[in-house]
C-alpha cells in the first residue's frame, strides 16, 4: 500500500468519525453516543480481548524459542546470565516484567547508516524510539488513571495524589496537567517518526496510522475541553458515573466536544481487539520473551507428535534371548 | 490450553484491574451534587454572565479577574446585560453566594476539584472551621 493511501485513509477515517458524531449530536443522538456506543465498545473490548488471549493460549508452544543475549546456563563452571538467558520461570518473569515496565527491547534499537565516501555499513544506537515509546505509554497511563475521577465517587486517594503531582506546576486555572500535553507531544513525535524515516514510512499501513490519529484526536479534544472550550464538568461526571453504575442517564447541556471525545475513545476500545493494540496482552504471551531457556535441562515434548511405538532393547532381548544364547551372543539378563 | 493456569491467572488479574470503575462503585450510592442558591442569588436571576457560561467558565473568569485586578489594577467588569461589577471574589461573588459549603463545595467535591482560592482569600464565615 502506498504511503498516500495508508496515511490519508486513516486520517479521513478519523475525520469522518468526528463528522459522524458532530452530525449525530446535532440530531440529538446524545443517548446513542453517550451511552449505547460506549457500552457496546467496552463489551467488544472485553469479549475480544478474552477471545484473543484464550485463542493464543490454546496454541501449543512445542519448542523453547526465547530470544537471548547472554550466556546460557550449562556447565556449573561457566558463568551464565540470569536475566538475558533466563533458566527459571522466575527469571523469565523478571525479564517479562522489565520488558513491560522499561521497554528493554526498544532500548536496543539500532540504526543502520551507510557512511558517505565509501561502502561502509555502520550501526548506531538509536534511543529515540525507546524514549518516544516510554514517554507515550507512561503519560497515557497517567492520563487514563486520572480519568478515574470521572468514574468513581468518592475519588480514591491515589487518583487525587496523581492529580496533585501531575498538576504540580499550578499553571492557569484549571491547573495544567503535564501528562496530557506530554501525551500529545509524544504521539505526535511517534507519528512524525513514522512519516519521516523512509524505511518506516514504506512499511506503515493504515492500521499503523489509525490508532495514532485516534489517540491524537482524543488527547487534543481532551485538552481543548479542559483548557479552552470548557464543558459542564459536573454534567459530564453525572453521565460517566451513571455508565459505570449501570443507571445510564444523559444530562442536558454537555458540549459536542465531549461527545467527540467519548466517541473516539469508544472507537479505540472497540478497535482494540482487532488491531496491533493487542500488544497490551500480547507482550505477556510472547514465547520469545516468556519462556525460560532450559532446553538443555528439560525435555519439551511437542504436543502434536504422534505416539511412537518403541521396541526397547529389553523387549528385544526378551524376545530373542534363547536364540541369542544359542548363537553365543552375550545377553544382559540370563 | 497450554500453561493455562498462569495465563488464566494473568487474564483474571487483568480483567479485574481494567474493570476497576465498575466494581469500585458497587454498593456506593454516589451523592449527586445539589448546589444551593441563596435567596439573594435567586433574586438576581443571573450571575455576572449567564448561568450556562458560569457553569463551565467561572474558574476562567475568576482567573481573569485576579490577573486584571492584581496585575492590571482595574476593578470594573462589564458583564451580562452591560451591567458593571466590581471585580472581587470577596465583595462581589460572595455577596450573593455566601454559602460556600452548599454552593462551591457541592460540585467541587463531586468533580474532585480543589481550587486554591482559599489559600489567600478568607473563607466565608459559615464554612469556617469545617473542612
Amino acid at each position: 500500500m502506498s504511503f498516500n493511501f495508508s496515511f490519508y485513509f486513516a486520517l479521513f477515517t478519523v475525520v469522518g468519525l468526528i463528522a459522524v458524531v458532530l452530525i449525530g449530536v446535532g440530531a440529538h443522538l446524545q443517548f446513542l453516543f453517550g451511552v449505547v456506543i460506549p457500552y457496546l465498545a467496552v463489551l467488544i473490548f472485553f469479549v475480544g480481548l478474552l477471545y484473543r488471549v484464550v485463542k493464543w493460549a490454546r496454541s501449543p508452544v512445542p519448542f523453547r524459542i526465547p530470544t537471548t543475549c547472554g550466556q546460557q546456563k550449562s556447565l556449573p563452571w561457566i558463568k551464565y546470565n540470569k536475566l538475558e538467558s533466563p533458566f527459571t520461570n522466575f527469571w523469565a518473569a523478571v525479564r517479562v516484567a522489565l520488558e513491560v515496565l522499561c521497554f528493554r527491547s526498544l532500548f536496543r534499537n539500532t540504526k543502520v547508516v551507510l557512511t558517505k565516501g565509501g561502502p561502509k555499513l555502520s550501526y548506531f544506537s538509536d534511543k529515540w524510539l525507546w524514549l518516544g515509546a516510554i514517554v507515550f505509554h507512561y503519560s497515557f497511563l497517567v492520563v487514563l488513571l486520572r480519568h478515574l475521577r470521572f468514574f468513581t465517587q468518592p475519588v480514591p486517594s491515589f487518583v487525587q495524589l496523581l492529580e496533585k503531582v501531575d498538576g504540580f506546576f499550578e499553571i492557569g486555572v484549571p491547573g495544567l496537567f503535564v501528562s496530557g500535553v506530554v501525551l500529545f507531544v509524544a504521539v505526535t513525535y511517534l507519528l512524525l517518526r513514522r512519516i519521516t524515516i523512509p524505511q518506516l514510512r514504506y512499511i506503515s499501513l493504515p492500521a499503523d496510522y489509525f490508532p495514532l490519529f485516534t489517540i491524537m484526536a482524543i488527547a487534543f479534544t481532551g485538552i481543548l475541553m479542559r483548557y479552552f472550550f470548557k464543558v459542564d464538568i459536573v454534567a459530564v461526571k453525572k453521565l460517566t458515573l451513571s455508565l459505570v453504575t449501570f443507571h445510564p442517564e444523559v444530562p442536558e447541556g454537555i458540549g459536542g466536544l465531549f461527545y467527540v471525545h467519548i466517541f473516539l475513545v469508544s472507537v479505540l476500545f472497540a478497535y482494540f481487539p482487532f488491531s496491533k493494540l493487542m500488544h497490551m496482552a500480547g507482550v505477556f504471551l510472547s514465547p520469545t520473551r516468556n519462556l525460560p531457556n532450559n532446553s538443555r535441562a528439560a525435555r519439551h515434548i511437542n504436543p502434536w507428535n504422534p505416539v511412537v511405538k518403541v521396541h526397547t532393547y529389553e523387549e528385544y532381548e526378551d524376545e530373542f534371548r534363547e536364540k541369542m544364547k544359542a548363537a553365543g551372543i552375550p545377553v544382559e539378563k540370563e | 490450553m497450554y500453561d493455562g493456569g498462569k495465563i488464566l491467572t494473568g487474564l483474571i488479574l487483568g480483567v479485574v484491574l481494567l474493570t476497576f470503575p465498575f466494581w469500585y462503585n458497587l454498593g456506593r450510592a454516589a451523592k449527586m451534587p445539589e448546589p444551593e442558591l441563596t435567596a439573594k442569588a435567586k433574586q438576581a436571576k443571573y450571575c455576572v454572565e449567564p448561568k450556562s457560561y458560569m457553569k463551565a467558565y467561572h474558574m476562567d473568569l475568576l482567573n481573569k479577574w485576579r490577573d486584571e485586578v492584581v496585575r492590571g489594577g482595574s476593578r470594573i467588569y462589564v458583564g451580562f446585560k452591560a451591567k458593571e461589577y466590581d471585580m472581587s471574589l470577596q465583595n462581589t461573588c460572595l455577596k450573593c453566594h455566601e454559602n460556600k459549603k452548599k454552593f462551591c463545595d457541592e460540585c467541587h467535591n463531586f468533580a474532585d476539584v480543589k481550587p486554591y482560592c482559599w489559600e489567600c482569600h478568607l473563607e466565608p464565615k459559615e464554612a469556617k472551621g469545617e473542612k
